[in-house]
């Protein structure tokens, strides 16, 4: 299924420059690469910085994007994360303000089951912070209802591979 | 040491001697800095940024060195930007220096402020907005490094004002390392090794040379590996200069407009090596059918051009110059006579051909007296459209970097300045440029260039009253509706160039041909001639777009009422 198009983690080790994570967001859309998703900080050396960037397309693709990657002066390493969930870790945290309306106690039982947090209240309402997988995360957003919804911050995802999962070096 | 002087001691540490470009308010203490450096850097005015981008590419090409642009901000700046594309499209080293407002002003939309990292960003291979004087001796140093090595091509520098004047300490590396970027010059054996067992298996390999051979200075390996081998060979647009001494390895150019037998060959191999090539959908046609019965091996010096167009059987990652010396370790006996007997066997039944005789000059036949009358080592620079695959079909390249033309971006108006550059590059070499009508009035002005340095440039403006090759695509596939392309009322270039100074001569019948290109030959300084040409001439053979490159137009009628109505404006204009 070499051609299949599904969602594809990668991780880069970057020089912490000015503009650089443009230079990345640049480069995929130039080659016509979907960014479903983006991350930035500071990495485990000095004056290095890990992105770590969601993109969907089929194995072509994803090979290209590393390759591509690599052009780029400021790129140092690219790390694919591994495509199976069990060989990796992938978090991802969102913000969710809601208003209570009626549901206060089915809100807070949410909460509780999605092991989220509450960080912030008042009469109206409550700013919830949720962590997990992206599809956890996704899940406690669509069972909020529309009309409960204020406003959204998502961080992107964060990932890497597990200790059992040998890396391939890039190309 | 001021920043402006730390430019000038890092381009001559660097070996630069020659930089084009044109003044500027954001640039004005660079140039003034320039008058101390006058006995060892020699400057170029252009009347046009890019023209002095082209120049610089030129001058890139012929000799293998980085081509070194100054420039202004804003206007200044994104002059050059055609300029850059087309070298980042054919991987040419350049180095442009572009003035920027001052720190401290950069984003106040400032007087010609852009923001030319923003600009050049996809179009270079690498850029950097200097923000301090301590960083400027590491920062020139990586673009010249940058430029000049792995693959090369266009590195922007972009030079704020204050730091120009900022004094610091000049402290420039000889050496640099940047952690992640280290180019794979060696092929892997492993590679190396399964290409030759596909080659010693095989019963019809070509070789396919690309521009990489030309950059990568590898000629003369590449025609001894085909001679060793006896594999035939055809080269791409950027991979001219193939020369083996048997001459039935060689079945010149393949794509949109090669030869009818080089396409064949290639869609009846049966293993490609493909060396320096990047596959551009001018080489493949339809990317489904092409090659189709071949094992290709890809050898690049860029690991991201293997795979990226056509699968590769054997990806070679690695200097092509060092990947041939490889394969020329390897010692077996082949015998492809029979191949190559099928293929002088397709050479004779459809060769390259033109109609000769008429009461017009055949565009091909200047093209075949320049490489009679020229000597064997002149440097031919090309414009783009038909007059371009003219040049590439009809004129024999026999040496590496012979042959200068804007391939992958397309550039019209490039020829000019480019060759300017190339003479500049190569004085001791004769440079001839091809240009057509249209094109050349892209960047006419650079004319003053030739006349301000008196360049001994030879320049055939072939006039055929038209943006022929799109009037060819009109013709051809949009039912000879001619939209936007008839140039009737064209001026007398020979005219223009007398008025600048520079000899010309204006020709239109057949026989003028000869003793015109004799006498560009014979001309010590620089002389034009204007070359009235069939109006209806048409390139061919030719691949339609996406289509099979087993199966060209090798026929095309010719559109009669397309003269008349040429005609008869310029009689019109005449009374």
């Amino acid at each position: 299924m070499a051609n299949a198009v599904r969602e594809h983690l990668v991780s880069m080790l970057v020089h912490n420059k000015p503009g650089v994570m443009r230079k990345v967001a640049n480069l995929f859309a130039r080659r016509g690469f979907n960014i479903s998703s983006i991350t930035v900080g500071d990495s485990e050396v000095p004056g290095l910085a890990r992105l770590i960037i969601m993109v969907k397309g089929d194995e072509r693709i994803i090979e290209q994007i590393e390759k591509q990657a690599y052009k780029l002066v400021e790129v140092v390493k690219v790390t694919p994360i591994d495509p199976i969930p069990e060989n990796r870790v992938e978090r991802e945290m969102a913000l969710v303000k809601v208003k209570f309306g009626d549901q206060k106690q089915e809100l807070f039982q949410l909460v509780e089951i999605f092991r989220g947090k509450i960080v912030d209240v008042s009469k109206e309402g409550a700013i919830i912070e949720i962590t997990g997988s992206r599809s956890k995360v996704e899940a406690f957003i669509r069972l909020l209802s529309e009309n409960q919804i204020v406003e959204i911050a998502r961080t992107g995802i964060v990932a890497m591979n597990r200790w059992n999962v040998v890396e391939k070096e890039g190309f | 040491m001021k920043g402006s002087k730390m430019l000038f001691e890092a381009l001559l540490r660097e070996g630069v001697d020659t930089v084009f470009g044109i003044p500027g308010g954001a640039i004005i203490n660079v140039y003034d800095e320039l008058c101390n450096y006058e006995n060892k850097i020699r400057f170029y005015l252009f009347r046009h940024e890019q023209g002095a981008t082209h120049a610089a590419d030129g001058y890139a090409r012929v000799t293998g060195k980085p081509g070194v642009v100054i420039v202004t901000s804003g206007p200044g700046a994104t002059n050059t930007v055609t300029g850059i594309a087309t070298a980042y499209m054919d991987s040419v080293p350049l180095v442009v220096i572009t003035g920027q407002v001052p720190t401290s002003m950069i984003g106040t939309d400032a007087f010609q402020e852009v923001d030319v990292t923003g600009i050049t960003m996809p179009i270079t291979k690498h850029n950097h907005l200097v923000t301090s004087i301590e960083e400027l001796p590491y920062s020139i140093k990586e673009a010249f490094f940058v430029a000049t090595t792995g693959r090369p091509g266009p590195v922007v520098l972009d030079f704020p004002k204050d730091i120009q004047t900022a004094e610091g300490e000049f402290d420039y590396p000889e050496k640099i390392e940047i952690l992640g970027y280290k180019p794979t010059v060696k092929g892997h054996p492993r590679q190396i090794k399964r290409a030759m067992e596909l080659l010693k298996n095989s019963k019809k390999p070509l070789v396919i040379v690309g521009g990489g051979v030309n950059i990568s200075g590898a000629m003369d390996l590449v025609n001894q590996f085909l001679d060793k081998f006896g594999i035939p060979a055809v080269s791409t647009l950027m991979g001219r200069g193939v020369n083996p001494s048997n001459e039935k390895l060689y079945y010149g150019g393949i794509g949109m407009h090669g030869t009818y037998y080089g396409n064949y060959a290639v869609a009846n191999a049966d293993l490609i090596i493909a060396l320096g090539v990047r596959f551009s959908d001018r080489i493949i046609g339809n990317p489904k059918t092409f090659a189709k019965n071949a094992k290709i091996v890809h050898v690049d010096i860029d690991p991201a051009e293997i795979g990226k167009n056509v699968r590769a059987d054997v990806p070679i990652v690695g200097d092509v110059k060092n990947v041939v010396s490889e394969f020329l370790k390897y010692d077996f006996k082949t015998d492809f006579s029979e191949w190559i007997e099928e293929l002088q066997e397709v050479k004779r039944r459809f060769p390259l051909k033109y109609e000769k005789g008429g009461k017009f000059i055949k565009p091909q036949y200047i093209v075949e007296k320049v490489d009679e009358v020229f000597p064997d080592d002149t440097i031919v620079v090309a414009d783009v459209g038909q007059n371009q695959m003219w040049v590439a079909q009809y004129y024999k390249f026999k040496y590496q970097r012979s042959f200068v033309c804007s391939g992958g971006l397309g550039t019209m108006g490039y020829a000019l300045p480019a060759g300017i550059g190339a003479k500049i590059g190569v004085p001791d070499k004769e440079v001839v440029v091809f240009a057509g009508d249209g094109g050349f009035q892209m960047n006419i002005q650079e004319l003053m260039t030739v006349r301000r340095y008196d360049i001994p440039l030879k320049i055939i403006v072939m006039d055929n009253r038209a943006l022929g090759m799109v009037r060819q695509w009109q013709q051809l596939f949009f039912n000879c509706r001619y939209s936007a392309t008839i140039l009737a009322d064209n001026p007398d270039f020979a005219k223009i160039a007398e008025a600048i100074g520079i000899r010309a001569m204006k020709i239109e019948k057949p026989e003028e041909v000869d003793r015109a290109i004799e006498e560009l030959a014979r001309s010590k300084g620089p002389m034009l001639i204007h070359a009235l040409i069939d109006p209806a001439e048409v390139v061919l053979p030719m691949v339609p777009p996406g289509g099979d490159v087993g199966s060209p137009l090798v026929e095309a009628p010719y559109d009669e009422n397309l003269v008349e109505r040429i005609l008869s404006f310029e009689k019109s204009r005449g009374e």
